[in-house]
Order: structure tokens, then C-alpha cells, then sequence
């Protein structure tokens, strides 16, 4: 008996609607997030995670309010991220429901958010979300993975590795690892990169990109992830949350089974 | 009643105990919060900042006032932490309620926080893991109480306490059932359908 293996669906939502295509069986209305999150939650999904990928500010309260239905509808942990900028935003998630904030863009422009929001409302709510790629070009790091913005399009020339292992230090509770380079791919996790974040960080990680067939699943827990996150292959019902889960059982990872139901 | 002292998801504690049929309001006031039928103690965060807070609003008065009177009291999380002598973060000790004696340590395992679903080694004659006693349950924490040599002298009570354990590198005390003190590691507010039975045991020992 140990911890299991969180397997982590994740809602990208713009302006309150669930973006990035979803075909969900026995759902009403597929872009509804408060209707899908209820959905995985009684499939068994661990944790959710939320992405507010909306670009406008006026439609940024919108989210406030999807994620308080949300957090309304499920009784599992909530994380939510995108356009987090201050404490203050933090702040707000919290008080709408959200139990951990993930933060990226505005923690690399400002380090000292982690530590702020870290010592403000303790690391279990600080994600700290690295999305890394290959470096190619002129580009260089000591580990050979860079720190990308803007999902993948900018470079920083920052080493991945250094600033989540930073990241850790300054407080963040848990990484959210995004491989640019195996995202939309379908073809895996990046197993490379996972391990050797696992060797330098000691906060739970969790791993995203790249899962297409359920053997995905294990290998990136082998490989060091405590935590598997995906999008689209639950959303357009390729796989299943108990299907993960079966994988990563029959690999001998322990998993929580969702066999006991409440009313 | 879920006692406000700055520290928790309130709103969550708040709608899991509805969901299992509670009527619940979330307070700050001693009054209230002393005669209440059942009074959750949340918490996350700091052991230091925690303890501050609960000072502010009372928390030690009001939880003294209610275990006098047999009147149950739920802590969660930090709010199980609390209630033990004095917890050490940082190399800084801070004293706690000392309900129970022991000290809230740092765990030893590699990764941490503790972040996700464990089993608990349920103690003997728990009722509050009744129908649930091999299932996972959400965790989220670095400290612990990993030493707990409970001896009968150490504090006049009815019945000894149940404790029951997790393991993770460490074994330290996911849940303490103590008359009418009782408190949990994990979050039952968060660990869906089987923390809604922990939730739901509780409530049945209300008046």
C-alpha cells in the first residue's frame, strides 16, 4: 500500500466554455466545464485541472464563476491556471473554490510570486508550471532543455531543469511539467525530460504531453512523474480515466479505485 | 459549524458536510462557535500562522469551552495538527492546543508535500472509517505527527484514543478519534465519495 498515482484530466477554457474539442459521450452540452468536470469526477479522475487560456480581461471573470460552479459540483481537488499574475489573483481562485493556483508566465517575469503566494497561502496551493522543450538553434542550456512562454512559441533560453528546481526551492509545492516538444503529438510522455526533472526536484511532479495509448501512462510514472495529466484523449473518449487506471495497475503502480459511491 | 479563522477552503468544508446532510454555517463567532452541535476546525498553511489565527478569533477558549461540555469538534488538517503539543517548521518550534501530547514534525520522505490518495491503517474500534475502511483518502501535507506514545496518565479521559496511521516513507497519524475530539490528516472534504462517508460517520455522532 502507497500513494497512488494521480491520473489528472485537464479542461482548457476559454471565456467559460471547454475549448480544444470535446466529444464526450452522455454529455448534454460537451463545452460545459461544470458539466464535464462532474462527469470525470465520476469516472474517478483524482484531480481536475483547469487552464483559463481566455485572452480578454472582461471575459476573465467569467472564469471566477466557472470555477465556483466547478468547485461546487466536485468533491475532488480542483487546480486552476492561466493568466495568473499577482497574490491577489491567487487569492481570488482560492476564494472561488480552487485548492492548489498554477502559475508560469508571470513567475518567470517575477520569481518572487512563488514566494509570496508560497508563504501566503502555504506551498500545497503553488504550482508551478514549466513548459520545457529540446533547445535547438543557437540556443543552449546546461541540461539541454529550455523554458518556453506563450505554450511553446517563445523561448527564453532559461534551463528548464535550474528554474523548476528554483521554483521548488522558492515554495511552489508541485510542477506541472508540459513537454513542448511531445505535446498534440500523441506519441508519449517525454520520459527523458520527466527524469531528469525527478532527479533535481523533490515536490511531486506532474507529468502532460504527449499521451496517446494507455501504455503512456506507466512509463511516464516509471520514469519519475507522481501525477498524469491529459486533455484530449479523455475529452474525445479515446480513453477513459478507468482505462489509466487499469494500465497503470496491470504496470503494478497502485491507483485509487472508485468503488465506493456516497447517497 | 465551520470555525473562520482565516485558514482553509471553508466553502468546501462547508458543502461537503450539505452534501451529507448537515445544516452548516461558517462562523467566527465565539459564542456561536462554542454551543454549536459539532464545530470543524479547518486549517492549511503555516503551523505558525495557523495557530495565530486560531488565537485571534479565540480558537483555544472555544474548543476548551466545547470538549468541557462533551461537544464535538472536528479538526482537519492543520486542524488535526493543532491540537498536539507544538509543531516545528523551519527549525521554529510553536506550541499548539497540547489536546493531545506529541510534536508535528517535518516527514522524511523524498518527495514532498504528501500530495494525493493513501490508504489508512484504521485503529481499532474506529467508527469514523465505518464502510470505508480500505479505501484511499486526498492527502496534502509535509508535517506530521510520526511519534505518539499515548499513555493513559498523560491526560484524564474516558476512553483511550483511536489513532489511525498512514505511511508514506514515515508512518505519522492520519486521524485521531478522541470522545468528542476527533481530527483527520487528510482532507474528507476532498476525497470524494469515501470522505463523504468520514463526513456523514461524523455527523451521526451529533446530538
Amino acid at each position: 500500500m502507497s500513494l497512488a498515482v494521480r491520473v489528472v484530466p485537464c479542461l482548457d477554457v476559454d471565456a467559460g466554455r471547454v475549448v480544444k474539442g470535446v466529444n464526450f459521450v452522455d454529455l448534454r452540452d460537451a463545452g460545459d466545464p461544470v458539466e464535464l468536470a462532474a462527469a470525470y469526477g465520476a469516472q474517478g479522475a483524482d484531480e481536475l485541472v483547469f487552464l483559463d487560456i481566455t485572452a480578454s480581461s472582461a471575459s476573465r471573470e467569467t472564469t471566477y464563476d466557472v470555477v465556483q460552479r466547478t468547485a461546487e459540483s466536485v468533491f475532488i481537488p480542483l487546480t486552476v491556471g492561466g493568466g495568473v499574475r499577482t497574490v491577489e489573483d491567487f487569492d481570488r481562485l482560492l476564494r472561488a473554490g480552487a485548492d492548489k493556483v498554477g502559475v508560469n508566465t508571470a513567475a518567470i517575469a517575477d520569481p518572487s510570486l512563488i514566494t509570496k503566494a508560497s508563504e501566503r497561502f502555504g506551498s500545497q496551493c503553488v504550482v508551478l508550471s514549466v513548459d520545457a522543450r529540446r533547445c535547438a538553434g543557437d540556443v543552449t542550456t546546461p541540461s539541454g532543455f529550455e523554458l518556453t512562454t506563450h505554450g511553446g512559441r517563445r523561448g527564453t533560453g532559461v534551463d528548464a531543469i535550474a528554474w523548476a528546481d528554483e521554483a521548488a526551492q522558492r515554495g511552489a509545492g508541485e510542477i506541472l511539467l508540459n513537454s513542448m516538444d511531445a505535446d498534440g503529438t500523441t506519441q508519449g510522455f517525454d520520459t527523458e525530460l520527466i527524469e531528469l526533472v525527478r532527479r533535481h526536484v523533490d515536490v511531486p511532479l506532474i507529468a502532460s504531453g504527449g499521451a496517446g495509448v494507455v501504455d503512456d501512462f506507466p512509463r511516464a510514472v516509471e520514469a519519475g512523474a507522481d501525477a498524469v495529466l491529459a486533455a484530449s484523449v479523455f475529452h474525445f473518449g479515446h480513453l477513459t480515466i478507468p482505462d489509466v487506471k487499469s494500465a497503470l495497475d496491470s504496470a503494478g503502480l497502485p491507483v485509487r479505485r472508485h468503488n465506493v459511491r456516497y447517497g | 459549524m465551520v470555525l473562520d479563522y482565516g485558514s482553509g477552503n471553508l466553502r468546501s468544508v462547508q458543502r461537503a458536510l450539505e452534501r451529507v446532510g448537515a445544516n452548516v454555517e461558517i462562523t467566527s463567532d465565539a459564542t456561536s462557535a462554542a454551543s454549536c452541535d459539532g464545530l470543524v476546525v479547518p486549517g492549511v498553511g503555516a503551523y505558525a500562522s495557523c495557530m495565530a489565527g486560531l488565537t485571534a478569533v479565540r480558537g483555544e477558549s472555544i474548543i476548551d469551552a466545547r470538549l468541557a461540555g462533551g461537544r464535538p469538534v472536528l479538526g482537519i488538517c492543520v486542524g488535526l495538527q493543532i491540537l498536539f503539543s507544538s509543531g516545528v517548521e523551519h527549525g521554529t518550534r510553536t506550541a499548539g492546543l497540547g489536546q493531545w501530547p506529541g510534536t508535528v514534525e517535518r516527514l522524511s520522505a523524498p518527495v514532498l508535500p504528501h500530495m494525493g490518495w493513501n490508504t489508512v491503517d484504521v485503529g481499532e474500534g474506529s467508527t469514523l472509517f465505518a464502510g470505508v475502511e480500505s479505501e484511499r483518502f486526498y492527502f496534502v501535507h509535509s508535517y506530521g505527527v510520526v511519534s505518539w506514545d499515548f499513555r493513559e496518565d498523560a491526560q484524564p479521559v474516558m476512553k483511550p484514543p483511536v489513532a489511525s496511521w498512514c505511511t508514506y516513507t514515515d508512518r505519522f497519524v492520519a486521524a485521531v478519534e478522541n470522545g468528542p475530539l476527533v481530527a483527520t490528516q487528510f482532507h474528507p472534504e476532498k476525497s470524494g465519495d469515501t470522505g463523504a462517508y468520514i463526513l456523514g460517520n461524523w455527523l451521526a455522532t451529533l446530538r
